[in-house]
Parts: structure tokens; C-alpha cells; sequence
């Protein structure tokens, strides 16, 4: 498993990469990983630069700190505008395209800035340029603006909407699947040479905007912050691009496309426009018959507490609603007492119990056992795995208490008794290939410990980040679940378009717990600060690095599991983990796609389904909006699923 | 007693159901309280929702025994409370019962129950107040009668949700008059309901609103502390732009935007402040758009036509704000066609509005139109819009007359559109018919009105004086409103302005030289200044002057030493020196200044005055006397005439009028030095 990239540069906000101390034993590990093993020896400080590690996350360093800040600014607010975009897929718009643009256009200002420099005699002169990307459909509604800069000679400045292929040596509207609006006359243009009334002239110092409705398939155009009225239209092409032209010399326009706040209060729109999808939603009729409804959204309940083993609420709760438990109590409490072992980062004891309960469980699930035994070699980082704990390791309380019902939408967070009632329903739940995912894609934005990645990366890479990491625990999921499920649920898993949509801003309680772990986060030490539980750590990483050989010789190359391996080790690679790059894995709500893996195996042994269908519902809710988003259907911007999960 | 016929029928049905209604009365008379509580609630249950039964008891005297009840100390709390509720309930019915419950001096009795210290009870009392007084027939004033009212309702204000609910809700509608605003403003309404803006309940929240709204309504003090208060470190402008959100309800978008209309008119908040130009101002003009209900169309589009109505920057970005020209074309569609086939309810309920939706829009187009000229283009070419007017010129509705008749006149500023479409559809036509016979208001717009239709340019003019127009305007000039009289006497002066001798002397025959001289002293300066208008129009062209001085000579230089020694201001003075310019103007009317050394040292003083304008003035009308008539191509027997200047110049020579002019050569003011200069010339000549 030799590193395959050249060591990447790990920026920190305080240390330069260099100064980023790599401990000797990084090294070390890193070489059990690779080959020879060396004995241990606790020297600090060697060059990061020096060796690979598996880190795979790539850094932009912006040499311009004030272009950084509009590249952010701008980020923020089209991650505000338009949620469920998934740019991975559907890159939004950013500024004019050098390529897509005729040649009488001369761009600068990093492509915002737009200047006519052609003769400019007669319309044939007449030039314009598209965005660099067309419009995603799930923005629901699309603005953007232009200032006029110079009007030039005649101010025959066309703003507006264009398609792919649309002839850049016109003016927008004047094509089939064109669209503008004209500071000469005030008309608008729609895929026709001559215009109709609309709106006022406009020339140097007016901002004109443009807003595209993809819900009801309208337009509008704004002038310095005034709606001018809606246009329909009635066939609006699905691809369409930002598009300015420009006629006569000296014509010389901005684009803003997010990098600065709108004159246009677009957000308010927006709002409208939300509130109207989701009274839509909550207008759509239910159930013909009478009490149809009620008795599935019980039996959808009931089934998703036994699933995570919240018994006593599942009892209470059947035994209220007159429905049967298709489990018996016992398996319930044993899968119980698994996931709070797990939860609590008690993974030595969690495989233990299992095989004990279930034995040839694990034996069949070679992979499940090394995604339980890598969980249990960070557990033992982290100084809460039960096998370094007693080695004497002093762990600061917070690790080992899995705080409390962090997130709305999230595991199960067993409490020492469990005969304590949960609050039943959607408040404190989890379902593993969604909530998996969610964790994941939420994980770097809110609950990461490691500050310095998220400030400056530029989201790109964040997402990339976000799917290469969270992709991993997943595969081996979605192998197994692809049996089963075919409708694209699992597909929903596999991260992507939940991202950007996950709640930014945690409840108060997720903050408190944030902070809480942050502040303790200063006094640890490596697996609870022992020797001999670090020399016991170290074996087990080379046991774990061998049964990944073994692994690899018996069932063939599994990407996932190597880099799992490598993510893992990359922990010892930081004198202080959890401060690092890949420390997100010690956080505790990284054990959840571990525990709901684990509980999913569970009962697929018992001949139940390894998702309850409260789970498989909002998988496929979410799946839908993915599709609607790839289809031009708009509403699926305001419908996102998370908005009804709280 | 009209239906004396079908008597023994309803007293049978009558008998009927009152034998039960009866019963419930019977049993408020118990002398065991417990069945006396029983028996009201027991009754509460029997009126829920019935309309006859309420009016039953209401007939049958419950009433009186259930606030003696409510009033007696000996009752127990619970057996008060009940009477408040079952009394709440009365007059949740129709509004005879509100009369009835009112007659029966409920509200002091109410209001005296809130003293009591049971805040149920309260709450009850205040439920049962806030139906009365939120029903059209119950006179507000009776809130205000007893000074303690308002105090010790703005201190339950903090007692529970409902009593801000309650009170709010009656303060919102018993807020009427600027003596209620100061009432209530004197008792810190806007500090105990300002909190209210941001509390949880959305009908507490819109209540308080709407109490924002009728309290800045045309109230500067009001308004001027609004735009001062924090709620929870926030300026009230911004709670209120937050409210106008578009995923807020209608109501209170529209309410908000009221809120901040009526603080901008008062001038309380700038015309060009982003909370007015960017949200109360785009908010108002999405009220008047289809989608939203009749109702909120009339008030969103009679609110944007009051915040913009003095302000042309704002008429102008809303005349390009989402097509509203294009779209109010739309409040004269109703009842729609296709409603009046389909649907018999909806038919009515378009029926209903549709007066109140053409008049809004009227008074909307009035106020777009009332600066900017291409914005009067937009309008008038919009869709029949011309015989919209006209027709609603003669429309039974006295409001959607009187904002017809406001649109026109907002129109009429127009040159253009008094020389094209305004003379098209003839307009003065149903203006005509409007004046003839309608209430002061309206009278006032269409005189005005008429004032602009009998500019020279205007082609109108001509068929309007042969409509007998003169008579009405005179009448018009007799008037007791300040307002009438102004636009008659005007009118007047826009129709002499380069008239035919003919009008001329209509005018004179039909207003009569004593009216006229009334009229000179008029305490309304618009109508002194109007009337000098007139004067100086009368007397143009000098076959006119000499005509009109011939007969009216004596009087009329009569009233010009009148004002000239009276205090007035300097432009009631020079016009007065105007028409004094253009009499020396005329060839037999100049003796009347020449023969009047009095006059003559007027003038010299006027030359001589601080002011240029007079000095100007004044120096004009010496030069006329002086002027040698030689010049004048149209003068018949010049030697008569020069012997005449050369007379008349050697007396103001005499007179020292030669220093002045001399003098006056040396003036600062170009104007003055050359007329000066022009004077001095004809000695020469």
C-alpha cells in the first residue's frame, strides 16, 4: 500500500506545513503500513515535507488574500442562494466564459468585466458572451446582475439568457432561445428580432439584473434594484446561460454573479417563492381512506424504533398503537447493548459482544470486521477504546461520553438506561445509509476539528474532500444493500447532493457539545496519554495492517478498506490528531455509520430489513429532488427533505 | 307595521320559540346563585352560533339582568365571568344586537368590570368590549368619554395574551380622529405596544400593527417618535420592512407598508430612504397585482397612490415597477364576463368591489400622473383608458366619481394630452355635467379641472364656452369653500387670457363689477391674486382696455389705490402695478392714471421701492404713459396722439418721474436698466 501521490502541503491557519511537527512515529506506522517495521521510539519533530502521508485533500493558496475574500464571499452566497444545487454536477455560474464569447468581446477583471471592441457600425457588429456555466435547474430561481459601466457610443446593450450554440454575433433575445433586455429602447426580446415594450431604457450607472424562474417558467428583469414584471415564457430552454451582448464602441459592463450583495432583494423573492412550494406541499392530499395514513406513519414509526433498539419506546409505543413487534425483545437488547458499546467508542468490547451473540457473523463479513477493528484502532487513539482505557490511560470525560442527541437527524444516542423513554419519532433518530451520508457531509462544516481546512478551501475541494472520505465506510454499505435495493435508495447514500443542503447552523445544544469537546481537546494525549497503551495501539495498528494484506490476498484490492487503513494511521502522522486534517474521524459521530453499518448486519442475519422504512422513505424523498433537480423541474430547490426531518 | 297582515303568523312562531327562550331568562331570576350560574351557562350553550336565539334574549330583556349580574359584587367571580362570556356572545350576532347591547349601556358597565382584579373575568370583559367596539354601529367615542379608560387599559396590556390581543385589537379600531391618536399616543400606546410587534402570537403581533398604522395616519408627532423606537435594539422601520417579507401573510405585508407610508408622509421618514424606495414602495405595487384579493388591490393601490402622491421620483419607479400602469387597467375589469356566466357568488363579490377597485385605481393613475409627463403618456395609452374616465365621469358612485374626476385632473396638467386625447373624447362634456350638480369635493377637482381645459392652447376651450360655462363659474366665485372660489375666479382668468371682446365683456356682465370688487378683497390671497389675473387678462389689447376703463374705469382704479395702500404682499403689489401698466397701456384709459396725481406718486414711490420686481413694475407702467404713440402703426390720428405724449410727459417731468428714470438707468438690475433706458428714449424722440 505505497503512497501513490506525492506528498501533498498541509496548511494550517497558525503553522506553515513545515512547521506542522510530524512525530517519529508517525513515521514509524507509516512505514508498518508500507513495509519494514522499525522499533518505536518517541522522537519528535521530522520535516513533513520528507514523507508521504495518506492525506488526499488538496489546498488552493491564494496568492491574493483580497481575491480570496471575494472567491469566498461569493461561495457563501450561492451555497446561501441556491442550497440545493449540487455544484459537483452542476457547477453554478461565475463569471463569462473566455471561450464561449465572439471575438468583438474583450474580457477582464477575472472574466466579470465585459467591453465591446469591435467597429460597431451596424447590428452585425453586435457581440455577446455567455457564462461559463448554464443555469442549474435546482436553483429554482436564478439572479444575477450587471452594472453599466459606459454606455459607450449608442448604449445597445442587450442582458439576458441565451442557450448553447445560440449565435454570440447577436444580441440576446434577437435567436431562437435567446432572451434579453435592451438599454437602448427598454425592450424585451424574446427569440425574436423585434422587441416588445417593457421596461424603461437604461444606460451608464444602472444595475440591470436578470431573474429566471424555473418553477413557473418566467423571467424578469430588474432595474437598479426595482422588479420591471414578469415575462412568460412559454418554452424555456432548459440550459440556459447568463448572457450580455454588446453593440457599439466604449460599451463597457460588470457582471455580479454572487461576488457582491444584489441591488435586488433576490433573497426576498426567494422567500415567496419557498413558502408557495411548501404550502403546495402541505396542501397535497393524503390517504383516500380514513385512517390509512395515520396506521402507516405508526407501523413506519414503530419499525424505525426497534431498528435502532430504542426497545422500551418501541413497546410502549406498539402497545399504544395496537401494533405487533416483529422482533423479539431479547435481540432487540442485544443489538442495544452493541450500538451503545460502539457509540461509546468501546469497540474492542462492541466485536467482542458481537461475536459472541452472533457468532459467524463477522467471520462472513471479513469486511465489516476490519471497518469495526479500524474503528477500534482511532477508538484507541482517542484513549476511549475499552483496551487502552485499562491500561491506565487517563481520558478526559468528554470523549467517552457520547454527547448527548447532538443533531436533529442523527444516531441514536443511548443513554445508560435505556428503559428511559426516547423521544419517539423524527427528534433524536438515525437510519444508516442517509444519515450516514449526512454526518459525513456535515461533519467538516460543523463538527470539525480542524478549523484550518474549511476556512480557506475553496468548496470544490471541500466537496471532494467530503465524497472521498464519507464515500469510504459507504461502499462496502451500498455493496451489500445492492441486493436488496435497487430503487435507487442506496444510491441516495452515496452522498453528493445532501451535502451543500445539511444544516449549517447546529442547534444551540450541537454548539454547546462542540465547544465542550474543543476545550478538552487542548489536555489530550495520545490514547489517554499512556505508554504502554500507545505500545499496545501501535501492535494493533500492525495487526490491523496485516489483516489488510490478508484481507487483500483472499478477497482481492478493496480501494475503500485501503484508504480507510490509510486515513486512520494518518491520525499518528499530527502531534496532536485531533487538531489535524483527518482528525474528524476521532469525533464521536463518526462511530454512527460504523454502529448503523454493524446494526444492519445484524438483522440481515435475522432475515429483516437492514434499513427501517422510515429511512428507505426519506432516502427516496431525497433520491426524488435529485432527480427533479437533473429533469428542470425548479420546485426542488424549496422542497429540500431536511427542512421536514426537525 | 307593514306587514300588520301577517301578524297572527308571527306572533304564533313568535310564542313558539320564545317559551323556551323564555325559560332561559326565567332562570337568571333564581334566588339560588348556584342555579343562576347554571342557568347562564346553560344559556351561553343554547347561543352559540344561533342568531335567533340571540335575539330572542336580547328582545325578551336578558340583557339588563345579566349586566346587573355582571355588576353586582355579591356575585361570585365565576358567575360574572359567565355573564361577560354569554354577553360576548350576544353580540357576536347581528348588528341590531350591538345596537341593542350598546342601548342597554353595556360598554360602561364592561369597562367598569375591568377594575376587578380576577383576570379572567377581565379577559371576558375585554372580549366582550373588543366585539362591540370593532362593530361599524358602536360610536368610538364611548371609549373616551371616561379619562381613566385608556390608562388602565394601557396597563392590562401586560397582564396575558389575550388582553393584548383584545385591547390592541380595540385600540385599532377606535383610533379615529387626530384627538384619539393624541389620547392615545398621551397614554404611551407606542411604548406598551411597540414589544408587542416581535411577540409570538401572529394576532397579537398584527393587531399591534394595525394599532402602528391608525396612529401615524396623518400624525407628524406620532410619526416622528415612531421612527425613533427600538424593539429589542431594532428601529421600528426595520421591524416593519421585516414584516413586509413575501413569506409574511398579505395582511401584514400590506399593514407594514402602511405603517411606513404613513411615517414618510408625515415626515417622519425621507421619500428617498431605502425602507420606502426598496420595500414599502415594491411591496405596495405586488398588493395591486392579480393574484392577490380584491380587497387587498383596492388597499394596496390607494396606499401607493397616498405614499407617492407628493413625491415624483417615486411616481416614477413605480410607474416601471412591474407593469403597474398595465396592470391597474386591470381594477376596471370587474364584474369579469366569465364570473357572471359561472359563478352567481363570486359575481356578487366582484359586484361588491368593483366601485372601490376603479376608484382606487383612478386615485392611483391621479398620482403617477400628477408630475411626470411621459408617465401621463403611459397612462392615457393605455388600454380605453380616456372612455374609462369619461364613463366614470358620470358613474352613480360618488367616490369612483370624485377619484374619475382627480385622475382627470392630474391628467389635464398635460399640455399634450389637453391638445390631443382630451379633445378626442371630449371630455369636457361629462365635466361639464359634473359641475352642474355634486358635492363641494368634487366640485373642487372638476373646476380645477376645467381651469386646465380653458388654457388658450386648449381646444376645448371653444366648445366649453358655448356650454354657458361663464354663469357656473361665476356662481362658482360665490361659493363659501375658498377652494371653489380660487378655481372659478381662475378659471375665469385662464378663459380671458387673449379672449375675443365678446367673452370679455361676458365675464364683466356676468360676474358683475361688485362681485368683482368682493372678490379684490377676499381674505383668501389665491383668490385676490386670481382675481388681479383676471383683471390684468380683462384688460389687454387696447381697444379692450379703453373699452372696459370706459365703463368700469372708476371702480376699478378704485380697488388699485385700495390694495396699493392695503398690506399685501409684494406679488399681490406687482400684479396690482401690473394692471396699472397695462390701463396706461390703453389710449383714453391712461387719462384715468394722468388725472390722478394721487396715483402718480404711487408710482413715483413704486420706482423708487426696495423691491425690483415692484420697481420693475411700476417703472413699466410710467413708460407707457411716456410712450410716443408714433411708433404705433395702428394708431388712427397720430397727431392727436403725439400732442397727447408730449402733454403727458412734460407733467411726469414736472413730477420728478425724469430723475428717477435717470436714476434707475444706473440700476444694478439689467432688466430694470433697460427699461429704464427704453423710458428715458422716448424723451428724446
Amino acid at each position: 500500500a505505497a503512497s501513490e501521490r506525492p506528498p501533498q502541503p498541509i496548511r494550517s491557519a497558525d503553522n506553515a506545513p513545515t512547521t506542522n511537527k510530524r512525530s517519529r512515529l508517525a513515521e514509524c506506522l507509516w512505514l508498518v503500513a508500507n513495509k519494514p517495521i522499525l522499533p518505536q521510539t518517541r522522537v519528535v519533530a521530522m520535516s513533513g515535507q520528507s514523507s508521504g502521508c495518506g492525506f488526499l485533500m488538496s489546498v488552493v493558496v491564494h496568492g491574493d488574500s483580497a481575491l480570496n475574500e471575494q472567491e469566498k464571499e461569493l461561495n457563501q452566497r450561492l451555497r446561501r442562494l441556491y442550497p440545493a444545487v449540487n455544484e459537483t454536477e452542476t457547477p453554478l455560474p461565475r463569471s463569462w466564459s473566455p471561450k464561449d464569447k465572439f471575438s468583438y468581446i474583450g474580457l477582464s477583471q477575472n472574466n466579470l468585466r465585459v467591453h465591446y471592441k469591435g467597429h460597431g457600425k451596424t447590428p452585425k457588429d453586435a457581440a455577446s458572451v455567455r457564462a461559463t456555466h448554464p443555469i442549474p435547474a435546482a436553483c429554482g430561481v436564478y439572479y444575477f446582475e450587471v452594472k453599466i459601466i459606459s454606455k459607450g457610443r449608442d448604449g445597445y446593450m442587450g442582458i439576458g439568457l441565451s442557450a448553447q450554440g445560440v449565435n454570440m454575433n447577436r444580441l440576446p433575445g434577437w435567436d431562437k432561445h435567446s432572451y434579453g433586455y435592451h438599454g437602448d429602447d427598454g425592450h424585451s426580446f424574446c427569440s425574436s428580432g423585434t422587441g416588445q415594450p417593457y421596461g424603461p431604457t437604461f444606460t451608464t450607472g444602472d444595475v440591470i439584473g436578470c431573474c429566471v424562474n424555473l418553477i413557473n417558467n418566467t423571467c424578469f428583469y430588474t432595474k437598479n434594484g426595482h422588479s420591471l414584471g414578469e415575462r412568460f415564457v412559454s418554452s424555456l430552454h432548459p440550459n440556459l446561460y447568463p448572457t450580455v451582448g454588446l453593440q457599439t464602441p466604449g460599451e463597457v459592463v460588470d457582471a455580479n454573479f454572487g461576488q457582491h450583495p444584489f441591488v435586488f432583494d433576490i433573497e426576498d423573492y426567494m422567500r415567496e417563492w419557498r413558502t408557495k412550494i411548501q404550502a403546495q406541499i402541505d396542501r397535497c392530499p393524503i390517504g383516500e381512506r380514513e385512517g390509512e395514513w395515520q396506521s402507516m406513519i405508526q407501523k413506519m414509526v414503530a419499525s424505525y424504533l426497534v431498528h435502532h433498539s430504542y426497545c422500551a419506546t418501541a413497546e410502549a409505543f406498539a402497545k399504544s398503537t395496537d401494533q405487533a413487534v416483529h422482533e423479539e425483545l431479547a435481540s432487540i437488547k442485544n443489538r442495544q447493548k452493541i450500538q451503545k458499546l460502539v457509540l461509546s467508542g468501546r469497540m474492542g468490547e462492541a466485536i467482542e459482544t458481537t461475536q459472541q451473540l452472533y457468532p459467524n457473523l463477522l467471520e462472513r463479513n471479513p469486511d465489516l470486521l476490519f471497518m469495526l477493528k479500524v474503528r477500534q484502532f482511532i477508538e484507541m487513539v482517542n484513549g476511549t477504546d475499552s483496551e487502552v482505557r485499562c491500561l491506565g490511560g487517563r481520558s478526559p470525560k468528554s470523549q467517552d461520553s457520547y454527547p448527548g442527541s447532538p443533531r436533529p437527524f442523527s444516531s441514536p444516542s443511548h443513554k445508560a438506561s435505556s428503559s428511559q423513554p426516547h423521544p419517539p419519532g423524527f427528534d433524536s433518530n438515525c437510519c444508516n445509509g442517509v444519515t450516514s451520508n449526512k454526518s459525513h457531509s456535515s461533519s467538516p462544516h460543523s463538527h470539525k476539528p480542524c478549523p484550518p481546512t474549511s476556512g480557506s478551501a475553496p468548496p470544490a475541494s471541500d466537496v471532494s474532500l467530503n465524497g472521498s472520505h464519507s464515500q469510504q465506510p459507504i461502499t462496502s454499505d451500498v455493496d451489500m444493500e445492492v441486493d436488496h435495493f435497487t430503487n435507487g435508495v442506496t444510491e441516495s447514500s452515496s452522498n453528493g447532493f445532501l451535502n451543500g443542503s445539511s444544516k449549517h447552523a447546529a442547534e444551540p445544544e450541537d454548539c454547546d457539545a462542540d465547544m465542550e469537546v474543543e476545550s478538552t481537546q487542548s489536555k489530550r494525549q495520545l490514547c489517554g496519554g499512556s505508554q504502554a497503551a500507545i505500545e499496545r495501539m501501535i501492535h494493533f495498528g500492525r495487526e490491523l495492517q496485516s489483516m489488510s494484506e490478508h484481507l487483500r490476498r483472499e478477497c482481492g484490492k478493496n480501494s475503500a478498506n485501503k484508504k480507510m487503513l490509510k486515513d486512520a494511521f494518518s491520525l499518528l502522522a499530527y502531534s496532536d490528531p485531533w487538531s489535524s486534517p483527518v482528525g474528524y474521524q476521532l469525533d464521536a459521530i463518526q462511530r454512527e455509520p460504523v454502529c448503523s453499518t454493524l446494526n444492519s448486519a445484524i438483522l440481515e442475519t435475522h432475515n429483516l430489513p437492514k434499513q427501517p422504512p422510515l429511512a428507505q422513505a426519506v432516502g427516496q424523498a431525497a433520491q426524488c429532488l435529485a432527480i427533479m433537480a437533473r429533469t428542470g423541474s425548479g420546485s426542488c430547490a424549496f422542497a429540500s427533505v431536511d427542512d421536514y426531518l426537525h | 307595521m307593514a306587514c300588520l297582515l301577517e301578524a297572527p303568523l308571527r306572533i304564533s312562531v313568535l310564542s313558539e320559540v320564545t317559551a323556551t327562550s323564555r325559560h332561559y331568562v326565567d332562570r337568571l331570576f333564581d334566588p339560588d346563585p348556584q342555579k343562576v350560574l347554571q342557568g347562564v351557562i346553560d344559556m351561553k350553550n343554547a347561543v352559540i352560533g344561533n342568531n335567533k336565539q340571540k335575539a330572542n334574549l336580547i328582545v325578551l330583556g336578558a340583557v339588563p339582568r345579566l349586566l346587573y349580574l355582571l355588576q353586582q359584587s355579591s356575585s361570585s367571580p365565576e358567575l360574572r365571568t359567565e355573564c361577560a362570556v354569554v354577553l360576548g356572545s350576544l353580540a357576536m350576532g347581528t348588528e341590531n344586537n350591538i345596537k341593542s347591547l350598546v342601548d342597554c349601556h353595556i360598554i360602561p358597565a364592561l369597562l367598569q368590570g375591568l377594575l376587578c382584579p380576577d383576570l379572567i373575568f377581565i379577559e371576558a370583559c375585554l372580549r366582550c368590549l373588543r366585539t362591540v367596539f370593532i362593530s361599524p354601529v358602536t360610536p368610538v367615542q364611548l371609549l373616551y368619554t371616561d379619562p381613566t379608560v385608556i390608562p388602565h387599559l394601557m396597563s392590562l396590556l401586560s397582564r396575558s395574551q389575550r388582553t393584548q390581543e383584545y385591547i390592541t385589537q380595540i385600540f385599532s379600531h377606535c383610533c379615529k380622529t387626530p384627538e384619539h391618536q393624541t389620547v392615545l399616543f398621551s397614554h404611551g400606546a407606542i411604548q406598551n405596544i411597540a414589544p408587542l410587534l416581535i411577540y409570538h402570537s401572529y394576532k397579537v403581533r398584527m393587531q399591534a400593527l394595525k394599532c402602528f398604522s391608525v396612529l401615524a395616519y396623518e400624525n407628524t408627532q406620532v410619526s416622528m417618535t415612531l421612527v425613533n423606537v427600538l424593539v429589542e435594539g431594532e428601529l421600528l422601520s426595520q421591524v416593519f420592512v421585516r414584516m413586509m417579507q413575501r413569506d409574511q401573510p398579505i395582511e401584514m405585508q400590506l399593514t407594514a407598508a402602511k405603517c411606513l407610508t404613513y411615517m414618510c408622509r408625515a415626515g417622519a421618514i425621507r421619500t428617498d430612504d431605502s425602507c420606502v424606495v426598496l420595500k414599502a414602495l415594491p411591496c405596495l405595487v405586488r398588493m395591486c397585482s392579480k393574484e392577490h384579493l380584491l380587497e387587498e388591490r383596492v388597499e394596496g393601490a390607494e396606499t401607493l397612490a397616498y405614499l407617492m402622491e407628493p413625491d415624483v421620483e417615486l411616481q416614477r419607479i413605480a410607474s416601471t415597477t412591474d407593469h403597474l400602469v398595465a396592470m391597474l387597467a386591470d381594477y376596471f375589469k370587474y364584474p369579469s364576463s366569465v364570473s357572471a356566466i359561472n359563478d352567481i357568488k363570486r359575481l356578487d363579490h366582484d359586484l361588491k368591489h368593483a366601485h372601490e377597485l376603479r376608484q382606487a385605481a383612478f386615485k392611483l393613475y391621479a398620482s403617477l400622473g400628477s408630475n411626470d409627463e411621459d408617465i401621463r403618456k403611459k397612462i392615457t395609452e393605455t388600454e380605453n383608458m380616456m372612455d374609462r374616465i369619461v364613463s366614470g365621469l358620470s358613474e352613480s358612485s360618488i367616490k369612483v366619481r370624485l377619484a374619475a374626476v382627480r385622475c382627470l385632473h392630474s391628467l389635464s396638467r398635460s399640455v399634450q394630452q389637453l391638445r390631443t386625447s382630451f379633445h378626442d373624447h371630449a371630455v369636457w362634456k361629462p365635466l361639464m355635467k359634473l359641475l352642474q350638480n355634486a358635492p363641494d369635493e368634487v366640485l373642487v377637482m372638476a373646476s380645477s379641472t376645467l381651469c386646465n381645459l380653458l388654457l388658450e392652447f386648449s381646444p376645448s376651450k371653444e366648445p366649453i364656452l358655448e356650454s354657458g360655462v361663464i354663469e357656473l363659474l361665476c356662481g362658482l366665485t360665490q361659493s363659501d369653500s375658498p377652494a371653489l372660489r380660487v378655481n372659478g375666479i381662475w378659471a375665469l382668468m385662464n378663459m380671458a387670457f387673449q379672449a375675443d371682446q365678446k367673452v370679455k365683456v361676458e365675464i364683466v356682465r356676468s360676474l358683475g363689477t361688485e362681485q368683482l370688487f368682493r372678490l379684490l378683497s377676499d381674505p383668501d390671497s389665491n383668490v385676490l391674486m386670481k382675481t388681479l389675473g383676471l383683471l390684468r387678462n380683462l384688460l389687454s389689447t387696447r381697444t379692450h382696455i379703453d373699452q372696459i376703463m370706459s365703463s368700469h374705469g372708476k371702480q376699478i382704479m378704485q380697488a388699485v389705490t385700495l390694495i396699493l395702500e392695503a398690506e399685501h404682499s409684494i406679488e399681490v403689489k406687482e400684479q396690482t402695478l401690473c394692471i396699472l401698466a397695462n390701463i396706461a397701456d390703453g389710449n383714453a384709459a391712461k387719462e384715468l392714471i394722468m388725472t390722478n396725481d394721487d396715483m402718480l406718486q404711487k408710482i413715483k414711490h413704486y420706482m423708487g421701492h426696495s423691491n425690483v420686481k415692484l420697481q420693475l413694475a411700476a417703472t413699466f407702467c410710467i413708460s407707457n404713459l411716456i410712450w410716443n404713440e408714433e411708433d404705433v402703426q395702428a394708431v388712427v390720428n397720430s397727431d392727436c396722439a403725439h400732442k397727447g405724449s408730449q402733454e403727458r410727459q412734460d407733467k411726469l417731468r414736472e413730477m420728478g418721474f425724469v430723475d428717477v428714470l435717470h436714476k434707475l438707468t444706473q440700476a444694478s438690475d439689467p432688466n430694470l436698466c433697460d427699461r429704464a433706458k427704453t423710458a428715458m428714449q422716448q424723451y428724446l424722440a
